[in-house]
């Protein structure tokens, strides 16, 4: 390409390092912040969208450990979810445990559990062969949670019933429950993991998962143990997974095969995209921007899966940093004109 | 004996509809170093069609022996929405192969609401068309004709394909174009043309496929999210981009399910992961596949 040498050759907007931009610390606290505001305002209904969405956003600050630090693209991450969700199923339902401290550790456990050889396999290989054995993964699950009746309810799921917070019982309907103190524990619990992966990222642990994102080979010619830094961030984004699909199931008070299946999958890189896997905030953001839009385009039509897909479909060609690279450019547009 | 044989045939058919999607597949792979996961859309796409076909041609009073010639050219003409669809992805072949994947991801979801817009939500069925070929007496067991004509329909279209691409001039300058690029450009191939023909045939074995399944099973919006799985198994197991890799794994997932259902129902989706995970744990490239980074 020739490029006059007096204008930048890179696609991204020249930024000075000196210039003030939020960080995605900032940015992410922001968003839970306003999320803490939310409920002197907003509609029940409103509300009730956004504790699925606490779940999404664990989930996907997991998934961009691995998908925009690490470079691994995982198509089977809501094996995770699932293993949360039924984790929350069969603890309550099954074995009557209700508290939701100890079924959030058991979910942890599991997710440990099954991530540490599923992930010993997996990152052996990159690209698209690791998103390949990841779903093959991610389907054999879920084709174990369809087919053994006995065991899982197969297509029925099992039911998740109201768990104790803290150890304490709360009376009333299951609206009033999700949208009061189940909103704000999954809110707390999603910022103290907010800043638990900012402080992942930015160790030392984060920088080498940078590294080998970059350049495997250099990396592991500096000493970075390549494979298991992977392995690591692979079990810290399927413990968070699994941290999701507790909150999720018991949103939705049900734990079904369909939240594993590869679609769902799918519906977080889209989610992570939609929002930026570039930046820290950006996956929070797209959760986000998904359930909100999911939730206006389906009361709109039928159809929604044709706009959804077309949403993708323009934000892959046209915007493929996402809402956070637009929100990047135009930081760095309003510095450049003051 | 019976029951073995069963197996062996039930398996046979259902792995030469794989075969055809799975080819199609390959070819975009191999070439244009995409994963279309848009590929079971295109089965639907063809199973919808060639129900709509064969109800026009039976309107038309066409007699009920050219379901199977109505459904392939059903299949071939439906297959020319790969065109369109080029275009859309012709933008991302130079980006990560993640934004590919979420590209044809999106594509998956928008042609699951055509289908609904157009065909609705319930399942369609051809069955009498099933029965318009009768059945026929194989080793001591009666199947139906048509799987059997099916079956040899996919092999000629395998040879076919293999012939075309190993022995003509088209067939060398889009495997020039698949080893290199940049290099068959310079040469003065026109890969844009090429890129948009290998994507519509490989397009056109997946409604091909997918009409030709028709007559056996249901179609339904569920059918296109299924395949991809199942395509997608077949060619992990055979290798990436490898044509007698798509054979040898759509006759592995084929029979293994064939297999499964009649021994133990539950295991049926099971063993193909099974098989798929050891495959790609022994061979990462796959049993015909080149090794890749």
């Amino acid at each position: 390409m020739s490029t006059p040498t007096s204008a930048p050759a890179t696609v991204a907007p020249a930024v000075s390092p000196s210039l003030w931009r939020p960080s995605g610390l900032i940015s992410f606290l922001v968003i839970i912040a306003a999320m803490a505001g939310l409920p002197l305002v907003a509609s029940t209904y409103m509300l009730t969208l956004m504790v699925p969405f606490f779940g999404f956003a664990i989930a996907l600050l997991g998934f961009n450990l691995l998908f925009g630090y690490t470079g691994l693209l995982s198509f089977g991450h809501a094996m995770f979810l699932g293993i949360g969700a039924y984790a929350a199923a069969v603890m309550t339902s099954k074995l009557g445990v209700q508290s939701l401290e100890l079924i959030l550790l058991v979910a942890v456990a599991a997710a440990v559990v099954i991530a540490v050889p599923v992930g010993f396999l997996c990152v052996r290989y990159t690209r698209i062969f690791f998103g390949m054995l990841t779903l093959a993964f991610g389907m054999l699950f879920h084709s174990i949670l369809f087919k053994f009746y006995g065991l899982t309810g197969g297509d029925q799921g099992m039911r998740v019933m109201r768990p104790l917070l803290f150890g304490m019982a709360f009376e009333g309907g299951k609206t009033a429950f999700i949208t009061g103190p189940f909103y704000y524990y999954a809110l707390g619990l999603l910022t103290l993991l907010g800043c638990a992966m900012w402080r992942i990222v930015r160790s030392p642990f984060g920088l080498h998962l940078t590294a080998i994102r970059e350049n495997a080979q250099k990396a592991a010619y500096l000493g970075v143990t390549v494979s298991r830094m992977r392995l690591a961030a692979y079990v810290i984004s399927g413990v968070y997974g699994a941290i999701g699909g507790v909150i999720l199931a018991v949103t939705i008070g049900l734990a079904d095969p369909e939240i594993v299946y590869w679609t769902q999958s799918g519906n977080l890189v889209f989610m992570a995209v939609l929002g930026g896997s570039g930046a820290f905030a950006g996956p929070v953001v797209g959760g986000l921007a998904f359930v909100l839009l999911q939730d206006t385009v389906m009361s709109a039509t039928q159809y929604w899966r044709f706009v959804m897909g077309a949403v993708l479909v323009l934000i892959v060609i046209f915007f493929p940093r996402g809402i956070a690279g637009l929100f990047g450019d135009a930081f760095a547009r309003l510095k450049r004109g003051s | 004996m019976t029951v073995f044989l069963d197996v062996l045939l039930g398996g046979v058919f259902h792995a030469a509809i794989l075969f055809l999607v799975a080819a199609g597949l390959q070819l975009v792979f191999g070439v244009q170093k995409v994963i279309n996961l848009a590929c079971g859309s295109f089965y639907a796409l063809g199973a919808y069609f060639g129900i709509t076909a064969v109800g026009l041609a039976s309107a038309a009073g066409f007699p009920a022996w050219t379901v199977l010639p109505v459904l392939i050219l059903a299949g071939l003409a439906i297959g020319l929405v790969g065109l369109p669809v080029e275009r859309i992805l012709r933008t991302v072949y130079r980006r990560d192969e993640s934004y590919q994947l979420l590209l044809t991801f999106g594509l998956l979801l928008m042609f699951q609401d055509v289908f609904r817009f157009f065909w609705g939500a319930t399942p369609r069925t051809l069955d009498n068309a099933y029965l318009a070929y009768g059945t026929a007496e194989f080793m001591g067991l009666r199947v139906p004709t048509y799987n059997l004509l099916v079956i040899a329909a996919s092999i000629a279209i395998a040879v076919a394909l293999g012939a075309f691409l190993q022995k003509t001039r088209t067939g060398r300058i889009i495997r020039a174009t698949a080893e290199n690029r940049d290099m068959s450009e310079g040469l003065g191939v026109n890969s844009s043309r090429v890129f948009a023909a290998v994507f519509t045939v490989g397009c056109m074995l997946g409604t091909v496929g997918g009409a030709l399944v028709v007559p056996a099973s249901a179609s339904s919006l569920e059918m296109a999210v299924e395949l991809v799985v199942e395509a997608f198994a077949v060619v992990v197991i055979g290798g990436l981009g490898s044509m007698r890799g798509a054979l040898a794994g759509a006759l592995i997932v084929g029979l293994i399910r064939a297999a499964a259902i009649m021994v133990l129902p539950e295991a049926e989706i099971l063993s193909i992961y099974l098989v798929v995970i050891a495959v790609l744990i022994l061979r990462p490239a796959g049993l015909f596949g080149k090794a890749m980074a």
